[in-house]
Order: C-alpha cells, then structure tokens, then sequence
C-alpha cells in the first residue's frame, strides 16, 4: 500500500493537469480572444467611398477628408485634461461624459471621441498629438456634395450604431455606413473594404513589428463608383418647383424603368448631414414632425389616387369586356344609386374619350358596376379586378433599390366581407373605388408605374435608381419586363382619353408647344383627425402624365398635399417637368411663374391653427 | 561475470528522457528570449547562457557517474553539513534579489545553494533511514528525521523562499514508504484541504461537515476501536484549526502571499496588479489551443506579456507554442521519468539506494506539481522552477547531481549484495 502512495499521487495530479488544461486550450475560448486583444494591434485603413453620378455623368456627390480623434481609454496616460480640451474647444464637463462614454463601449478597444474636425481643427491637434497618450487621428472620408438636391435619394453616412456593430462584424466602433437612399441600398460597394492591419505588441504596448510577417494584412479596396438614373437637372427643378408645398414627384423613364426624379417635399440640403453638425441638425429634422422632411413622400405617402385612377377603370373595363370605344352613359350632375347619389361636374351622354377628358365620374362609376356585376357574385368581381391591379405592382412592394417603401392597398372581397359582412355588400356599396376614392391608397411612385405601363402599353420594369455600379453589374430584376393583364389593344383609346385631356380636358390650359403630352387630372378628397374628429381638408392636387404621346420618354406623377384640384397645381408641375425633361428649356414661363409663387404654406397652417376653417377655396 | 562499468549498467532510458526534457527546455527559453530581429546568437541572453549551463552540465554528470558510489553514502553528512554552511553563508555573503536573499554572486553567474541542499538533504535522510536501527514508528527517530529535513527548511524561510522550502516537506513521502505512521500524512493531507476550505467556505459549515463524517465513522467502526476520547481530540484539533485559519491568513501570511491565494480563488481581482501573472499566463497557455502556434509564433511570449517566462513561467511558453499536444507530451515525459525513477528505485538493493532514488521522485515531482499547476489556476502561485526546463545555472546542475547521482547507485545496484 505505502509503495502505491507516490504513484497514485503522480498519477492523480497529472490527470488533474491534463484535464485543466484541456479545458484551457480546447475547450474555452476566452484565452483566444484575450489574446488577441493583448498581444495583436488592429489597424484600419479606411478606403474612399464610391463617387454617385448622375444618368449624364455629373458628379453628385464626392468626397473630402475628415479626420476623427479616437481614444483608447486604457492607454491614457498623464493626461493635461485642460489643455486638451482648451486645444479641441470643448468644456471638462464634455470631456468626463465623451471618456465615460468610450469606457463603456470598452476600455481596450478604440472610440470615437471627437468625430469629424476639419482641416484646421485637425492641423492644431496634430501638432500636440504626442502629448495626449492614449489618443490618436483615424482619417476617414466624408460626403461632399456637390449638389444641394437628392438628398431622399442619396441618404446619408453616419456612425454605426451598436445594434450594427452586434449584428455585422465588418463595423467596428466609429466606422461609418450608409443610411437610407443609395447610400443605404448601395453600401457594400459604396464603402469598398477597408484596409487590415495585424501589428504585434508587447506588453508596454509597443508596435514589435507585423504579425506573422503580415501574412492576415489586406489592403484597403477602394469604393465603387455608382450611376444613378436620375436626372439632376429636372431633380433640381422638381424640388424647386415644390417649394413651400408638400407632396411628391415622380419621375420614370417607362422604357427602361429608371427614376429620372425623385421628388419629396419639403426636403433639406443634404451637405447639413455632413461633419459635426450632422447629429444638430439630424435631430432638428427627425423632429420636424409637422413638414416631416425626412420622410420621403415620394415613397411613402399612400394618398388616394382619385381621378387618375379611372383610367384603370377604363382599361380594366376593356379587358373585361364590359366596356368598349363606343359604350356612353348618360350624366345627370351625377350617378344615383339606391338611395345615394355620387355628384358629376358635368352633365350629358359620354363616350369613353369624353368621359376620360372630361372626368366624368358617372361615365367610371357605370363601368366599375358593370366590371363588379359581370360576376355572379360581386366577391368574384372584386378580385378579379383587384388582380387586374396587382398586376400594375399595385398594393404591394414595388422591389425598387431605395429602402423605404409602403405596400399601397388594393382592397379584396376578403376586407369587404369583413367590413359589411360576407354577402352583405354589392357594386354600389363600393362604387367610390371607380373614381380613385374608396379602399385604394397609391404611392406616388406607384402611380407613376401605372403611367408607365399606359405609356408601354401593356408592360412596366420595376422602377430603380440604380444605372451603372462600377466593376458590376446591375440586379437583373430591374431588366425583367412584367407584363400587366390588359392587352395591347385596349390602350390605344384610353391613351387617347388622356391626350384629349391636355386638347380639350380638364388640362387644356396646360399644353406645351411641341410635346404631345397624355395626362389625367386628380383631385382626392382627404381627411384628417383633429382632436379626435373627422375633418376634410382641401384636397390633394394629382395629376399623372407621360409623353411624347406615340414615344414615350417620360412618364410623371405628381402628388400634392391640399393643392385643391388637379390641373391647379399638379398639372402645371407635371407639365413643367416634361417640358425641361424634353426640351431641357422652358416655353411656359407663365406657368413656371406662377407655380414657384404659389405657397400653400397657409393651407398647412389651417390644420394647426386650432380655429374651424373652411376648405378648397 | 557481471559487466561492472558504468556507462553498461547505467539506465539509458532515465538518461533519454533527461535529455529530452532539457533540449526542450532550451528550445522554449530560446523562443522567450531571442529578440524579433534575430542577428547573432548571444551568449549573454538567457538561451546563450542556459546552452553554457546545459554542455557544463555533461562534465558534471560525468564527475557525478565517476565518483565512487560509496562516497555518497559515506559522505552524506559531510555533505549535509557543507550544505547547511553553505545556507548560513547567505546571510553574511549572500545577494539580494527580490526581497529574497538566496544567491551567491559570481560576476554576471550566480548559484543558489538551497537547490543543492535538496540533495545533501536527500542522501542524508536516505543514510539515516538505511540504519538497520533506525524505525519510524520510534518517535525519536521521527524527530531526527523530521530535524534533518527542517532545519534548512528553516533556514530556507529565513530567505524567505517559501517556495524552495515547500519542497523539502515533499521528503515526508518518502519516510511515509519507509514506515512513517500513516496519520502524518492523513493529517498533513487534511490540514491543507481544511486550510482552503476555511477560506472559501463559512467555518460553521465545515465543522458541520467534520460532525457528520466523525459520525458515519463512529457508526461503521468496531466497537472496541470507538474511543470517545480519540474523537473528542481529533474534533478539538479540527475546531481549533479551521477556526484559527482565518487568523493565521490575516496575520502571519505575508501580503504577497494573501494576494497569491485571493487570485485563486476569487475572479475580482486587480488584472493589473496581483492577478497580473497568473491572468497573463492563463492567456498563454489558453490560447494554444490544441497544437498550438508554432514555434517562436507565441504572441504573448514575443510581446513579453508573461513575466519571468523563462524561468518559473517557461510551461507557458509550452502551452502557448506547442498547444495542448506539446503540453501532454512534456508532462507524458516528466510521468514517464517519475515512475521510471520510483520503478527503479524499488529495485534497488540497498534501503539507501532506495530511500534517494524516492527522495529523487518526490522532490521532482513537487517542483513538476507546484510549477505547472499555478500556472492553470489550480493552486497558488509559488515560485518554483520546473525541472530541467527553467532556465538557471543552479536549478539545472542540481537537477542534474540529483538525479545523476541517482543513476550511479542504480547502476551500481549489480556490485551490492
């Protein structure tokens, strides 16, 4: 037994050993990390971002350098906290919560501690820099417009957040990233890769040389340069025109499906986004909750489309045969059904021309009945035009490259039976969806597609801002032709209704010299809640257009807000925008005139003012 | 007629495995300490001066391998004593590093006696224990042989080098072979396992735990072994012991060495301060993983992040390098060579023979145990140097006459009758 004592001992302890250490070395990774962070100094190299240009090669946004002072807390050594602050101008109290703050995210890694000086701020600090242990200047690249319009379109950079951090590993803490627009959209070849570097260090933190001889280092890959669709000349027209009013414009090439403009307004100059002012004036944006100019309307505003939605109406007629060139309804200031009765501005026998021209709701309200009533059951009728729609790209996401978006709505039987009960609703019950004023919301760049699939008659691209990416090639999806379920031949008179809209319609003051232009006027009535209750508003200005009549070149809607009715405010823009699109010069500087003058600023204030007031003068 | 020269009957696969252990040791002090622009091998840097050591250690051994068996048995006390002066010596002669006074200082070498006296130590016990009058169920020869090893343990202390001394009471294992009463070892035993556990847990409940075992004891012993006045003292001692743990951690335990044991059991330590070494290690040798980084590839060994890695922390370098397969085979060859030694040591024919060659075992296998585990958090940190792999001119001669002198007795078992 004695003899036995020793070896068990040895026995039992190495075991002991073998099982601790397997456990250090395989099993836990704690080591592994800890050792990285001890021993191995990462450096970045930050590439320049991508360039954006515009459809004609001008550059949109460039860059300038910017230079942020990062701080590892751990390393900070005797410190002169006063005279660090006096060189960067900024107060102790400032000072103590930035430090707080970097020590949070982690005393090890590297922060942000003052982002973006300029150059002279730079300069100053550069000088002291030794002196002030523990800091040090990472270089980036900043945006540099070179316009002061597009900002929806662009987006733009700021820091990574946290979450981002957690969720990507490509970020680390200050990095920047794209944020909403292309920057957003088009970030991974944007932002390129940025530069690695593995530096060894000792334990007083020096740099002992490249570790492994550098054989991990990567060098920085510079951004790619993008091509937008835009136009930037009718872009920047477009939000002139639209100053002091609300709304948005879109503009699409129906041939290809590319955004020639993007129009939200009110809209902000997107150089305010740039450099140490960015969060300011971020957080003065982000809550202007009343303009909202960070909401890009052009997208996300889901209006009614109102008259411009008869010419859905019309086609989906034809398709359904219900309907053909020759079919007239008889108007009597309006269509009476059951005990209700929808008013008409006009009176007399229309054809499907005058009633496009005209606008006449009787005309559509008869169609629409007639496309429910074709149907033994109204249930079938509905959905069988709710697919008509759908196939516009209606009532969902559209799938184009800019990453906000609403799905619009296209109402079914489904949300009637579940509004009226199955069974208890009929044509009539919804005969407001004829005129573009029932259970149908549209985005403006919805409504545009539409016009696109009229100006191609038959077939739409997803529209995309997106033109050229350099050293790539563009998502296939936005050459994909999607073709609608009304055939070819069931255009031609409808387009004409919409040309007749600018010969002898409701747009015929609006004509251009020269341009052969189809549009249809809208006026949405729209409600808003004021302390809980129901109150109209003066309504939205539509009007959709495209042109030239026989080879499309572009094809518009513009919506805006309590701009009353269509060819008002609407219809002049649209008309305004072709013009400088096809011609790049302006005839109707009467109309240019008169829309740049016109506020509707006060028709905004009315809401807000708290007193009854009275619309749609 | 039996072959009687040394180098034939000499036990080559002890003398392999020393080899092994000692290139290794020096190719890991080289990875520590060559510099990231290697130009010129430098005899002044740690691996210059560990090859010195280590070809001056091959005259040694043959010395050791020359000199006549006898003489280390008949000399033992000669040696003993020359080892004792030479501790005394320190305090008149002695240099001063670290607080510890424990060197004698030649030019830029330096040697540590207390690792010499292991062995005189060793070889005297060994000569004591071999006296066919001497029994260790006799008190007084108890006495003798714990004064021959406590008095440089005292002296050691004196240093203080707590490490080195905690070596010696290793050598109670070997008078535990030879017919020490076994309840020293029972007791040694319990004392360190109610020492950490009066640390770590609240006194009322390991007495609780004293209780309930001494109960099943009572219960299962027979009957006339029930002696109530037994149980009564071993409660009392165990009481009093647990009870003044709290006492001696807070007043006879120096600073460093409450630190030491606080590391180990606790995870809010200062990583800057005392936790600094035991967490930098940890890093080592946890970041190995399972074959390690490669040779002269250790990023905490290049970056100097563990200190004193070439001698007490050189296993880390081990760990971080060679990973968990180099670590197994290091500690698989210092296994290998213990039970080699205790194998031989049972063969032996003589009971001084034997009583070294246990002595050999067991102070090894302390520096192996005590090194290695307080790098990976099992025990406290206490500075000593592993065996054949530190760097050190007196660490690795001593090994060396340790175990060298061993291997001449053993290959001189065949002339003994």
């Amino acid at each position: 037994m004695r003899k036995a004592v020793l070896p068990s001992l040895i026995i039992f302890v190495t075991v002991a050993i073998l099982a601790r250490l397997f456990y250090l070395q395989i099993l836990d990774d704690e080591y592994k990390l800890k050792s990285e962070n001890n021993a191995i100094k990462i450096v970045y190299e930050y590439p320049e971002r991508g360039y954006i240009y515009d459809r004609n090669g001008k550059l949109l946004v460039a860059n300038q350098p910017s230079y942020d002072i990062m701080v590892v807390p751990r390393e900070i050594k005797n410190l002169d906290t006063l005279k660090f602050c006096e060189l960067v101008d900024i107060t102790k109290e400032e000072f103590d919560k930035k430090l707080k703050k970097a020590i949070v995210y982690s005393p090890r890694l590297p922060s942000v501690f003052l982002p973006q000086l300029n150059k002279r701020e730079y300069a100053a600090f550069q000088e002291k820099i030794r002196k002030f242990e523990g800091f040090y200047i990472q270089k980036r690249s900043l945006r540099d417009y070179q316009v002061s319009v597009g900002a929806n379109v662009f987006g733009f950079i700021t820091q990574v957040n946290p979450a981002i951090i957690e969720k990507n590993p490509y970020y680390k803490s200050g990095d920047l990233i794209g944020k909403q627009g292309v920057e957003e959209q088009y970030e991974e070849f944007l932002r390129g890769r940025k530069g690695v570097k593995y530096i060894q260090r000792d334990k007083f933190n020096r740099d002992i040389g490249p570790y492994k001889e550098g054989i991990f280092d990567t060098i920085s890959k510079q951004g790619d340069d993008i091509t937008l669709t835009l136009d930037i000349d009718i872009q920047k027209y477009g939000e002139e025109l639209m100053q002091n009013k609300r709304g948005g414009i879109v503009a699409i090439e129906p041939r290809t499906g590319e955004i020639l403009a993007l129009i939200s307004a009110p809209t902000y100059d997107p150089a305010l986004l740039v450099g140490r002012q960015r969060s300011k004036n971020y957080t003065e944006l982000y809550n202007d909750s009343i303009a909202k100019p960070l909401y890009d309307r052009g997208l996300l505003a889901e209006y009614p489309p109102g008259s411009p939605f008869k010419i859905l109406t019309a086609l989906i007629g034809l398709q359904e045969e219900v309907i053909d060139e020759q079919t007239t309804f008889f108007c009597r200031r309006g269509f009476s059904y059951g005990n209700r009765f929808m008013k008409c501005h006009d009176s007399g026998g229309f054809s499907l021309n005058a009633g496009i021209y005209s606008s006449c709701n009787t005309y559509f309200a008869n169609t629409y009945k007639r496309i429910i009533e074709k149907y033994p059951k109204p249930a079938y009728g509905v959905d069988a035009w709710s697919n008509h729609l759908k196939s516009f790209g209606l009532g969902n996401f559209m799938g184009y490259d800019l990453p906000p978006g609403r799905r619009g709505n296209v109402p079914t039987s489904k949300l009637y039976d579940k509004y009226y009960s199955a069974g208890g609703w009929k044509s009539t019950t919804i005969i407001s969806n004829s005129i573009g004023q029932g259970e149908v919301l549209m985005t403006p760049i919805q409504l545009c597609n539409v016009m696109c699939a009229v100006a191609n008659q038959g077939y739409y691209y997803t529209p995309h801002v997106i033109k050229k990416i350099k050293n790539h090639t563009i998502d296939k999806k936005f050459t994909t032709r999607h073709q609608t379920t009304i055939d070819k031949q069931y255009f031609p008179p409808v387009i004409q209704g919409m040309f007749d809209v600018y010969n002898k319609g409701t747009a015929s003051r609006l004509q251009v010299e020269g341009i052969e232009i189809c549009g249809k006027t809208g006026t949405a009535e729209n409600f808003t809640k004021i302390n809980g209750q129901r109150v109209q508003l003066t309504d939205h200005s539509i009007f959709v257009a495209f042109a030239p009549k026989d080879n499309p070149k572009i094809a518009i809607a513009v919506f805006v807000e309590n701009g009353y009715w269509g060819a008002r405010i609407a219809g002049p823009i649209a008309s305004l925008m072709i013009e400088k699109y096809l011609k790049g010069k302006i005839t109707r500087t009467d109309l240019e005139k008169k829309i740049l003058n016109s506020s509707l600023e006060s028709e905004y204030a009315k809401v807000l003012s708290g007193q009854p007031f009275r619309i749609n003068l | 007629m039996k072959n009687q020269s040394v180098t034939s009957n000499l036990d080559w696969i002890t003398v392999l495995l020393y080899f092994i252990l000692v290139v290794m040791g020096w190719l890991n002090i080289f990875s520590t300490s060559i510099p990231i622009e290697f130009i010129e091998f430098d005899f002044s840097d740690f691996y210059g001066k560990q090859l010195l050591f280590i070809i001056l250690s091959i005259p040694i051994i043959i010395v050791v391998l020359t000199i006549d068996a006898k003489v280390y048995e008949k000399f033992s006390f000669v040696f003993y004593i020359i080892g004792i002066v030479s501790l005394l010596g320190l305090f008149v002669f002695g240099k001063t590093v670290k607080g510890q006074t424990n060197w004698y200082g030649f030019g830029s070498f330096g040697l540590q006696p207390s690792e010499f006296v292991k062995t005189a130590t060793s070889l005297l016990i060994a000569k004591f224990l071999s006296d066919s009058q001497v029994f260790l169920k006799n008190t007084r020869h108890q006495l003798i042989a714990f004064g021959i090893i406590l008095l440089p343990v005292f002296l050691i202390l004196m240093q203080p080098d707590a490490g080195s001394a905690m070596i010696f009471l290793s050598l109670i294992l070997v008078l535990n072979r030879e017919g020490l009463p076994e309840w020293y070892l029972w007791t040694g035993f319990i004392a360190i396992v109610l020492f950490f556990m009066a640390l770590l847990i609240q006194p009322i409940y390991i007495l609780i735990g004293i209780i309930v075992i001494m109960i099943f004891h009572y219960l299962r012993a027979r009957r006339v072994d029930r002696n109530p006045l037994a149980y009564l003292i071993v409660f009392v001692a165990a009481t009093s012991f647990v009870l003044s743990v709290g006492f001696v951690f807070d007043n006879v335990l120096e600073p460093h060495q409450k630190d030491r044991i606080n590391v180990l059991f606790s995870d809010d330590v200062d990583l800057k301060n005392e936790g600094y070494n035991l967490n930098q290690s940890m890093i080592a040798i946890g970041s190995g993983g399972l074959i390690g980084k490669g040779f002269m590839e250790g990023t905490q060994t290049k970056g100097g992040f563990v200190p004193e890695q070439h001698s007490d922390y050189i296993f880390t370098t081990v760990g971080e390098e060679w990973g968990f397969m180099g670590s197994t085979v290091v500690i698989l060859l210092f296994v290998t060579l213990f039970l080699r030694i205790i194998y031989l040591a049972e063969q032996q024919k003589t009971k001084f023979s034997r009583v070294y060659g246990y002595c050999v075992a067991s102070i090894l296998f302390t520096h192996y145990f005590v090194n290695i585990t307080m790098l990976i958090k099992l025990f406290p940190t206490i500075g000593v140097p592993l065996p054949f792999i530190s760097y050190g001119g007196s660490s690795l001669w001593s090994f060396t006459i340790l175990l060298f002198i061993f291997l001449k007795l053993d290959a001189n078992k065949v002339n003994e009758w």
